[in-house]
């Protein structure tokens, strides 16, 4: 695979957050001033197991780099089994996602609850760093989503 | 075409010192649909909210993007406002640039840049919102109350007092539950009778309070403030309104040899029975497993000697359906059979009693009058162990168990003390402990009374095994003082085992019904551990007393009435609104495969045949999915289960998430 | 395997398979313990000793060699604690550093008493062999 060939290239991040833990733990992460890289958009959702993993593969097809999804802890969600589900669904999706052509190091489940802005902030750190090596994604990328 | 206005607020510098805020108003101007678009200084303000209404009143805007803090902070204030001037509050987004953007990052290039994706993101959400209502659903205003325990007669009393109806369902023939078999209580010494019998007489006399006694909940159907159950009423086989409970057919009945439930099976009653004196109802029972009328068709001396008449042999099991906004749990609790502990001799000596026993045993109103003798022989005992933890803060539940502390062991052991040397002040009495655990109010006191002033020998150690002696007719005690470090074996008279608490029988059932959660102990679980103590996670039903962990009495009663105050909150309400961001199945798409239903946790799925008329003009039957606006709580499981993609939620469909997500890649 | 060295708590724990700290001292192992008065460290002390790390005062007492392995205190426990295990544990540590098995097959019909209940020849292995 090339290397950058441009130095600033920057990722494109895409964020799902359960709108009770994890957003509020993106929320905590701003309140006590933690930072993360700005290449992280978050997509509030009200449970993570309301994530399709068409959602996950149409960000990729239109130029994301890497996606990941956060959650209440195990034993934690709002609905009370919601995330359970995600975490079978999300298995199942990473199996396939080398066979689509996607490296599956640009997608991860994390538990992130409502009170660890710190963790949040770690994970975005620790993601972001993963996908800046991996490159930018083109082996899922629609050509006919490029700018020019 | 939506005309869509966005508004950027500064939030003094909070977001203003790094997001370029007129870059942003700019840069909505060039998005498709924004007719709007301004930046203000404090957009939660009286003068920012003003100038969205404004706004949505003068460009007649169809949708708002307000570009601000966490939609957690300030999303319901501008969706009030905005309903407030005729719009639907669901068109209203918030774009999180402050939290999420200028709090996070410092480079001011760059939190600009992430702020227009984030407003580009919520803009496109916002093209493709519909305007929601939310459902309402009318409340039936009468409560259920399952147990009639002292948790359940509380909280009955205290939603009658507001006003509401309620029905209290008993599976015993009397109401009083528990704690009118205890002889006093602990710290204070009241005696249990007196305070609990009053109490229940208030419940009868309440006109607000109908007690179905001798009853269970067989079926609950519907949700929060529209169930409906049903109730077994037992054949009692005496006519309840005919029966005044003068008690002349227990006197009369010669089938004398029945185990007395009421007395921990320590004494006898008749097959046709009033359990105690103070019963409410005071009805009498007939037991059809011993009546001789009902097993062998003789006798029938209780229908000939009844002058109100209530006799009726022929009676059968009633079930009456009613409609309640609320549930209350208070199923209440057992103690375990320690009859597996095989060491204590529980099964092999009638002397070994477990602490109920005991309790009866000590009541004036129990099987000896008050006079505590040995159940074997009748004599006074004068030396008593008493062996606490009997299969509490226990690891292996292959005899039954627990691995919880059963909390209210140590205070009634201290009792059992004080009250035996109170009547029998020779008594040598001997407590074997693990930990004296006394946390509340005059408790620690109480236990210290017990040891210095009433010298109860407390010995920090365990019982091996309890052996009786058939010749002596003792029960040799051998147990380890941990702190002397030395075995010590005791000559007993009388064992008490301070057996654990289990959550009634019939709690499973309950819960079943009910599709509220237990715990790996059958305790029912609670919405929360700390901030909703007293509500199940399944809404409309409430939880009071032991059913929820082990308590003692106070803190049953103010639980209950904790949960009186939810229920009358609830009931007080002539509707309830629904949440608006439900699930919502394409009829025509749906195959009724029925995965949606497995996976909802709220049970707000169903399933069923509908008619549809097809484009070549049949008419055809089909199975199809069908979301009860009412339970559904917007979670979203359902849509992602759905193999043929009919099922969308409300709020975050597929394709506002989708739109959201491009709007982000770009 | 004579060496010396020292036989360290986490040893102990790994032979028996046992958690000590698993142990909430009610005492109900030496409440149990048919031999308790024939030993110097009794049941739940081991228990005690074995966290405490105080291997070698355990080793060196004569109480390990009390103990009949009648497993009473197995059956009783809890906390699924074993002390029966953790003193044959320590019996084992014992027998190792020694080095050597001090019963073997060839002995046993010479020593054999069709009396003795087949539970002491079993003991008897347990205590005396590696």
């Amino acid at each position: 695979m090339q290397v950058n060939e441009n130095e600033n290239w920057k990722p494109k991040i895409i964020a799902f957050c359960c709108n009770w833990c994890s957003y509020s733990g993106a929320d905590l992460a701003g309140t006590n001033r933690l930072s993360y890289p700005a290449e992280v958009k978050i997509v509030r959702v009200p449970c993570s197991c309301r994530i399709n993993p068409m959602f996950i593969l149409r960000a990729f097809g239109r130029g994301a780099d890497g996606v990941i999804i956060c959650g209440c802890h195990p034993g934690d969600c709002h609905y009370s089994e919601g995330n359970y589900h995600t975490r079978r669904r999300m298995t199942l999706l990473f199996s396939m996602l080398n066979y689509l052509g996607v490296e599956s190091a640009r997608t991860r489940v994390e538990w992130v609850s409502a009170a660890e802005g710190q963790r949040f902030v770690n994970v975005m750190n620790s993601f972001v760093q993963d996908i800046t090596e991996l490159g930018p994604n083109r082996r899922l990328e629609d050509l006919r989503c490029r700018e020019n | 075409m939506q005309r869509i206005g966005v508004f950027v607020c500064h939030c003094g510098s909070n977001i203003a010192a790094t997001v370029d805020v007129e870059a942003v108003a700019a840069a909505a101007k060039k998005v498709p649909g924004v007719v709007f678009s301004a930046d203000y200084m404090y957009m939660c303000s009286e003068a920012g909210q003003a100038l969205v209404k404004d706004t949505i009143k003068n460009e007649k805007l169809t949708g708002v993007v307000v570009c601000s803090c966490s939609p957690h902070m300030h999303e319901n204030t501008f969706r009030k406002a905005a309903s407030s001037v005729g719009m639907n509050p669901y068109m209203v987004e918030i774009a999180n640039i402050r939290e999420q953007c200028s709090w996070v990052h410092k480079d001011r290039e760059l939190a600009t840049q992430k702020a227009i994706g984030l407003m580009q993101a919520a803009v496109a959400k916002v093209q493709l919102n519909a305007p929601l209502t939310a459902g309402t659903t009318p409340v039936t205003k009468r409560a259920l109350v399952i147990g009639g325990g002292i948790a359940g007669m509380q909280a009955a009393l205290d939603i009658a007092e507001a006003g509401f109806d309620v029905d209290i369902v008993e599976q015993k023939p009397t109401i009083g539950g528990k704690m009118a078999q205890l002889d006093k209580t602990f710290p204070t010494l009241d005696c249990a009778s007196c305070i609990v019998t009053p109490k229940m007489v208030e419940v009868a006399q309440n006109e607000k309070v109908h007690i179905y006694s001798y009853s269970e909940v067989t079926d609950v159907r519907g949700f929060v403030g529209n169930f409906t159950a049903t109730i077994k009423r037992k054949a009692r086989y005496v006519d309840e309104k005919k029966c005044t409970g003068c008690g002349l057919c227990t006197e009369k009945c010669p089938m004398r040899k029945v185990p007395d439930e009421w007395n921990m099976n320590m004494g006898k009653r008749s097959a046709v029975y009033i359990p105690f004196a103070q019963a409410i109802p005071k009805v009498a029972t007939i037991d059809p497993r011993y009546c001789l009328h009902l097993t062998k068709g003789t006798c029938g001396i209780c229908s000939r000697v009844c002058e109100a008449g209530a006799i009726n042999y022929q009676a059968k099991d009633e079930f009456i359906e009613e409609k309640y906004g609320a549930i209350v749990v208070a199923t209440g609790y057992e103690m375990i059979d320690p009859g597996a502990y095989d060491e204590y001799a529980y099964t092999q000596s009638p002397d070994v009693v477990t602490s109920l026993e005991y309790e009866r045993l000590m009541s004036a109103a129990g099987p000896t009058g008050g006079h505590l003798v040995r159940p074997s022989d009748g004599k006074e005992p004068k030396k008593i162990v008493f062996i606490q933890c009997v299969g509490s803060r226990e690891e292996d539940s292959c005899k039954g168990g627990k691995p919880y502390c059963s909390k209210v062991c140590c205070m009634y052991t201290a009792k059992h003390a004080i009250l035996t040397k109170d009547h029998y002040p020779d008594t040598d009495i001997t407590v074997f402990y693990i930990d004296v655990r006394t946390p509340g109010k005059l408790f620690d006191e109480f236990y210290r009374r017990a040891v210095e002033q009433y010298g109860v020998h407390y010995i920090k150690g365990a019982v091996g095994k309890v052996v009786p002696n058939p010749v002596t007719g003792k029960l040799e005690v051998q147990g380890a003082d941990l702190i002397l470090n030395e075995q010590v074996h005791i000559d007993a008279d009388m064992v008490v085992l301070a057996a654990a608490i289990e959550p009634s029988r019939s709690a499973r059932q309950v819960a079943t019904m009910l599709t509220a959660s237990m715990d790996t102990n059958g305790f029912f679980t609670e919405a929360h551990a700390k901030l909703r103590p007293v509500e199940s996670p399944t809404a409309g039903v409430f939880l009071c007393g032991m059913a929820q962990g082990p308590k003692d009495i106070p803190e049953t009663v103010g639980q209950a009435g904790a949960a009186a105050a939810k229920v009358i909150g609830l009931l007080v309400k002539n509707e309830l609104t629904n949440n608006a961001c439900v699930a919502h199945p394409d009829e025509w798409m749906c195959n009724g495969c029925s995965q949606c239903e497995k996976v909802c946790p709220y049970g707000a799925i169903t399933y069923v045949e509908k008619e549809f008329k097809m484009p070549d003009r049949t008419k055809k039957m089909r199975r199809v999915a069908q979301v009860n606006e009412a339970v559904c709580q917007g979670c979203g499981a359902c849509t992602v289960t759905c193999p043929s993609g009919a099922m969308d939620l409300k709020g975050f469909s597929n394709s506002e998430i989708m739109a959201e997500v491009d709007a982000l890649c770009r | 395997m004579t060496a010396d060295y020292d036989v360290t708590a986490e040893e102990i724990e790994q032979i028996s398979g046992v958690n000590p700290l698993r142990c909430m001292r009610c005492g109900r192992c030496s409440a149990t313990c048919p031999a308790y008065d024939e030993m110097e460290y009794h049941p739940h002390q081991f228990v005690a000793m074995v966290e405490r790390g105080e291997i070698d005062k355990l080793m060196e007492s004569q109480s390990i060699y009390k103990c009949m392995s009648c497993m009473a205190c197995i059956e009783r426990c809890p906390r699924q604690v074993k002390p029966a295990r953790l003193i044959e544990a320590i019996r084992l540590a014992v027998v190792r550093k020694q080095g050597g098995n001090h019963l073997c097959p060839d002995d046993v019909p010479a020593l054999y008493d069709p009396d003795l209940p087949q539970q002491a020849l079993v003991s008897a292995y347990r205590k005396f062999t590696k």
